[in-house]
């Protein structure tokens, strides 16, 4: 792409003006400042203009300038990603969903809501409590992230395991697309005709459309919820534990384990109760109704005294619930209180492979000597490892991120993904030559270009070309495999 | 043995893209009236069958397409589980990718979830000849673009699934029916209304003055929600919901064509002639009518939903609801990046794809 002009940008800025107010086209450098990273601020980069649209009819409009004059458009909501799928791009433009911000319509009789892309995830169900309803995906940054970036990382929570991500709880979508044309995905209905759609964007890093209204579903707030808290003297116990309470057959909303490093963090910062010196925790969370609760309580208790837990508390009320959630949510900024830098990482593997992979993290830990403080959603073997870091020393970032590699990889060896909640972005971008062959890249691409044939959305995220992915391997050789053996290496 | 089908599919396409020839992906043959009348040569994949890996603790399985469906859910009943979107079969050889390709659930849809739900990865056989592998076997996956979710109600004109994850979840310990006396306004409000409030409800259906829901959890929270619904248990032994589930009630029994009609669930009852059976909480109403497909769809989108002729009538037709133009764009163009040859199911879904 040709370096942009300030010819280029000019015209852009006339254009924008005419249609936006003043203060809803910043270019100066110190009012692009705040746009020129997400939640993953290691890559930072400026835009070359922000534009704050507040209507669908000018973000369509945005849309046709940006496609005529061949300019690249990064959607952003709050900026709370965690893998640089919003980092800008310094000859494109960034549009901000920020004054998005009306809840359009909650309708208890069909518990569905209407809602603008930049509508915060908590507010939903804020809004939604008075007919006892809420919406059930959960990302820790609930209170600051939007709806909108949530469908465009198919966000997921603490509670996906029984009530799903993102994708398992919208209903419709507005998009505009790249040519500015507004349509809709989805229906008010539980289907609707032609393929799915509504998957396929969920999860799509801004990469085939805008999204520009939301219609998610809600569910009814169950009967009661309880939490058990078990302490574990060996992390590998707690890990089996998670096998067993399935075993049972129960789904519990969330299963939460957390390690040594992790609970004591979180005990010095919340003082949320935890045994500190536990090796691991686990937090099992049941709803539903009052009789299905107590039963799932008793059982759950047993399979953890069983599983060899030294200690099993439930919550003895609503306060100390939220205390011990407390304790969990808490968690990566009680890290960020002990280590001058942390790195988080997202991986996904298959439960019973937990205690190798803990194992191996441990090992690797050692040979790169850095600390990791583990937080996992292990009920559906989601893992946060957090590595902790100082960012001012010499050479460690660069450390931190080739361990922060090769977690990605041992997850994809154990049959797992690099990529559980977070998204890809920019972060893993490189990562995905792991996961996926040159067929099935090459299938992403042309899933792209039937929207956006000349890649002016969020370009260079999520998907990597297969020439990035043949240099990659050139430097990186996979289990002697060199990736993409097809290709001419450069 | 799988790779060495794998294989024979993979130069069958291969070769008929070269030579221009069109092929229609059957399983069990099961849902073959399904959708429009397509031409092309029989690709058969019933022998691309078996379990590839089931652990009851991951709570997924992963099976060939051509697998029997009911291979699949016996194998998960032995160990207390269940597909849980509850699929038709309409026949006995229903496969897995049948299953998969068509997107049908069965009653339990509303409460815990339809088919593209719980799908987690798949193996495809593309139009260019090409296998890939999307998502995979565990929960939450967001690498790439969600392409395994993308063939769930596809019906087979993206590609040839070989191979798919699903994410299976426990038997409920135990489930009662109820049934009561209603007409269709108060039935719509009951039915509805339970989709938003905290009771083991797992399915609801109103047909001919009969309300029914079906209670589903714990022994103790079945009894107790009991206690807070009208109606009398009905006997197992009448086997109502798989009847509903398989079109075996008196209802389907019919020679009018029979439509599927989408809407949001509250919505009052629909100004069409014809008899109804209202499932899913009032979201899908069957209707069997010989009223015009004009005056059917036209209606249904007054109400905000959508209308499927699901059986009889003319199968060359617009059997499902046409597109608006950019989605029908949108689709021609997805359809062309999986198969730019259009060599398969073509016009099973839409005569342009």
């Amino acid at each position: 792409m040709s370096q942009p002009t300030s010819d280029k940008k000019d015209h852009l800025i006339q254009a924008f003006r005419r249609l936006l107010p003043a203060e809803a086209v910043l270019s100066e450098t110190e009012d692009l400042r705040p746009f020129e990273c997400d939640g993953l601020s290691v890559y930072r980069r400026l835009p070359m203009l922000v534009v704050l649209p507040d209507s669908i009819e000018q973000v369509q409009s945005i849309m046709r300038i940006c496609h005529e004059a061949k300019v690249p458009v990064v959607a952003r909501g709050a900026g709370t990603g965690l893998s640089g799928g919003a980092l800008p791009l310094e000859n494109g433009v960034l549009l901000s969903l920020a004054k998005f911000k009306q809840i359009l319509n909650i309708d208890p009789q069909n518990a569905m809501a209407t809602v603008q892309p930049g509508v915060r995830n908590l507010a939903i169900s804020e809004a939604a409590a008075a007919h006892n309803l809420y919406y059930a995906p959960d990302p820790s940054s609930q209170i600051a992230c939007t709806i909108g970036g949530n469908v465009a990382e198919n966000s997921g929570g603490v509670h996906c395991l029984k009530y799903g991500l993102t994708v398992h709880n919208i209903l419709q979508l507005k998009i505009v697309t790249v040519e500015g044309e507004l349509i809709t995905i989805g229906g008010e209905t539980l289907d609707s005709p032609g393929y799915d759609l509504l998957a396929l964007m969920t999860g799509s890093e801004g990469m085939l459309g805008v999204i520009v209204e939301v219609t998610v579903k809600l569910l009814p707030t169950p009967e009661r919820a309880q939490v058990v808290l078990a302490a574990f003297d060996d992390v590998a116990k707690a890990g089996e534990a998670v096998g067993a309470i399935i075993a049972a057959g129960i789904i519990p909303a969330g299963l939460e384990m957390m390690d040594k490093l992790a609970i004591q963090a979180a005990e010095d910062f919340v003082h949320a109760g935890y045994p500190r010196d536990a090796k691991a925790i686990l937090l099992c969370e049941l709803d539903g109704t009052n009789a299905e609760v107590s039963e799932q309580i008793m059982i759950v208790r047993d399979v953890l005294m069983e599983s060899g837990a030294t200690e099993v508390r439930t919550a003895k009320d609503e306060t100390e619930r939220q205390i011990f959630w407390k304790g969990r949510k808490s968690a990566f900024p009680a890290v960020g209180r002990i280590s001058p830098d942390y790195y988080c990482m997202d991986g996904t593997i298959p439960r019973s492979q937990l205690p190798l992979v803990l194992r191996r993290m441990s090992e690797m830990s050692d040979e790169y000597n850095l600390p990791v403080a583990n937080v996992f959603h292990a009920g559906d073997g989601n893992l946060h490892p957090l590595i902790l870091f100082d960012a001012n020393q010499p050479g460690e970032l660069e450390r931190t991120e080739e361990f922060g590699r090769r977690i990605l990889e041992l997850c994809v060896d154990v049959g797992g993904t690099i990529t559980g909640e977070h998204g890809v972005g920019m972060e893993k971008i490189d990562q995905m030559c792991v996961q996926f062959q040159s067929a099935e890249l090459s299938q992403f691409h042309a899933v792209k270009a039937a929207f956006d044939p000349e890649a002016l959305l969020n370009p260079g995220k999520a998907v990597p070309t297969l020439h990035r992915c043949a240099e990659f391997g050139a430097m990186h050789v996979h289990k002697g495999q060199l990736p993409h053996p097809e290709l001419e290496r450069f | 043995m799988s790779s060495r089908i794998d294989e024979l599919l993979k130069n069958q396409v291969r070769q008929a893209a070269k030579d221009g020839r069109k092929f229609n992906i059957v399983g069990g043959g099961s849902k073959a009236w399904l959708g429009r009348d397509s031409d092309g040569e029989t690709l058969d994949i019933s022998q691309h069958s078996g379990i590839a890996d089931y652990d009851p603790r991951e709570l997924v399985i992963t099976a060939r397409a051509g697998t029997p469906l009911q291979i699949i859910e016996d194998t998960l009943a032995e160990s207390g589980q269940m597909l849980a979107f509850e699929p038709p079969y309409f026949g006995e050889y229903a496969t897995l990718g049948g299953t998969i390709a068509c997107g049908l659930s069965g009653p339990r849809r509303p409460y815990a979830g339809s088919a593209r739900d719980f799908v987690l990865g798949c193996k495809l056989l593309n139009g260019k000849g090409e296998i890939m592998r999307f998502g995979g076997q565990v929960m939450k996956n967001v690498a790439g673009y969600d392409v395994s979710r993308l063939m769930a109600g596809a019906y087979g004109t993206l590609g040839v699934l070989l191979e798919l994850s699903l994410k299976v979840l426990p038997r409920p310990a135990s489930s009662v029916t109820l049934c009561h006396e209603s007409n269709p306004n108060d039935a719509i409000q009951l039915m509805s209304g339970l989709l938003s409030k905290p009771l083991p409800v797992d399915g609801s259906c109103y047909y001919k003055g009969q309300c029914y829901i079906r209670l589903s959890g714990s022994k103790q929270s079945v009894i107790d929600a009991q206690k807070k619904l009208p109606g009398e248990v009905l006997s197992l032994r009448s086997q109502f919901w798989e009847r509903l589930r398989e079109h075996e009630l008196s209802f389907f029994d019919n020679d009018k064509p029979l439509w599927r009609i989408v809407v949001k669930p509250a919505s009052k009852p629909l100004p069409l002639e014809g008899e109804w059976l209202l499932d899913w909480g009032g979201a899908q109403r069957w209707l069997s009518s010989d009223a015009s497909v004009e005056t059917i769809r036209k209606i249904a989108q007054q109400f905000g939903g959508y209308a499927t002729l699901f059986r009889g009538a003319d199968r060359t037709g617009e059997v499902f609801q046409p597109l608006a133009q950019p989605l029908q764009l949108l689709h021609q163009r997805l359809k062309t990046s999986f198969d730019p040859d259009a060599i398969f199911n073509p016009g099973r879904m839409y005569a342009e794809l």
